[in-house]
């Protein structure tokens, strides 16, 4: 989705954001973890998407208030029971300082600095993040002015900028730009010649790299 | 809420759990749960409550559409045992005193809502519920329903402009 001039809250355009379907899945609870790993990360960079996501959000309040099963007999009485027993009330939720937003440091156990790349040919570097199985989240690391490995796929691909920018044929992504490509489409990243570009890349189906490696070695490099 | 978030108002809690907890049920069985699951994670999303209502915000959300997030959450956990990430906080924050008007605005975009969901035609309301209760991403409601992509698209779609179009 492309609108122009929404300003984050770190004060850059934002330009690329989640699609209608992301948002929606997010809210109701149905993507894989590295998805909601990716859209948490967005959302903590973009207000617009945010507010989109409050509103899918709000048709889930409202859809809990059409349904109704039975309670146990003692119910009231065991959860009044338990609010005795329960430790402390939990605090608010932080807020992160450095390049990566608090959901992505939580994956990562700290910030850039703390992330262990492992090298993937022509100074590209990526790390893979722990997530559930059925999507995988990884940092990629491109040299300023280096191309990512060409390469298609069999599902859904999306990338966050976190820090430096990339162009992929006419569209310049920049710090909390997502961009979402779809099955079949064939695309060549490259970043920016003025720093090197980090990004967050989740993908609910193996890549076919096409370039620089064979694929005895994407399923060891788990890409 | 606002009395058990402010005063830990078991009282008030226990109104809240008499309209809320038979929905999260209601909802968890819907998403596939057990009868004796549900009840006991409905008691967990209860709990859940009462321990982060400081994090309540009456100017972002309806109660039924925050208890919903938590619901959500318990329910991922439970079928999956997932991590949920969450977005961090504003970096301005929410502010420390909400207006009422707020509040107000805020609770009667919450009724238009669930008005506008209650009188969603069958076939788009019945997606919509698929989409929130299935565990089910667009592609796989495809699959299962045997309808084309694009019509569940479109179908959902349709709902949400409806549902937009009530919130104007
Ligand atoms: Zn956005």
């Amino acid at each position: 989705m492309t609108q122009p001039d929404i300003t984050s809250p770190s004060g850059t355009a934002i330009r690329h954001h989640l699609n209608e379907a992301t948002l929606m899945g997010y809210a109701a609870g149905t993507l894989p973890e590295a998805f909601n790993l990716i859209v948490a990360t967005h959302l903590s960079l973009c207000d617009r998407c945010r507010a989109d996501v409050q509103a899918y959000d709000a048709v889930g309040g409202a859809l809990l208030e059409d349904e109704s099963a039975a309670l146990a007999d003692e119910s009231l009485a065991q959860t009044l029971a338990r609010l005795d027993a329960d430790p402390k009330p939990a605090g608010r939720k932080k807020t992160a300082t450095g390049d990566f937003p608090a959901p992505l440091q939580d994956y990562v156990g700290g910030d850039l600095d703390a992330v262990r790349w492992r090298p993937l040919g022509m100074g590209v570097k990526q790390a893979i993040l722990p997530t559930s199985k059925a999507a995988t989240a990884r940092l990629f690391l491109i040299p300023a002015g280096a191309a990512m490995p060409d390469h298609g796929h069999n599902g859904t691909e999306m990338t966050l900028v976190l820090k430096g920018a990339f162009l992929d044929g006419n569209d310049y992504f920049a710090r909390g730009d997502i961009e979402i490509a779809d099955i079949d489409v064939q695309h060549i990243p490259i970043a920016d010649v003025h720093e090197d570009c980090i990004c967050l890349a989740v993908t609910d189906a193996p890549l076919r790299f096409t370039g620089i490696l064979p694929s005895i070695l994407q399923k060891f490099f788990r890409i | 809420m606002v009395r058990v978030r402010d005063n830990r108002d078991k009282v008030a809690f226990a109104a809240l759990f008499t309209h809320f907890a038979p929905r999260i049920k209601g909802y968890l069985i819907k998403s596939g749960a057990d009868a004796t699951t549900a009840e006991e994670c409905a008691q967990d999303v209860m709990t859940t409550l009462w321990r982060k209502a400081e994090q309540f915000d009456p100017t972002r959300a309806s109660v039924a559409t925050w208890i919903f997030t938590i619901a959500r959450n318990r329910r991922i956990d439970m079928l999956r045992r997932d991590r949920r990430p969450e977005p961090e906080d504003l970096p301005w924050g929410p502010e420390p005193e909400p207006e009422q008007i707020h509040v107000l605005e805020m609770q009667q975009e919450a009724a238009r809502l669930a008005q506008a969901v209650a009188t969603l035609p069958p076939n788009q309301r019945s997606l919509i519920e698929q989409a929130y209760f299935g565990d089910l991403t667009q592609a796989q409601i495809a699959k299962e329903t045997g309808l084309p992509l694009g019509t569940i698209k479109s179908r959902l779609r349709l709902a949400l402009d409806r549902l937009r179009h009530a919130m104007k």
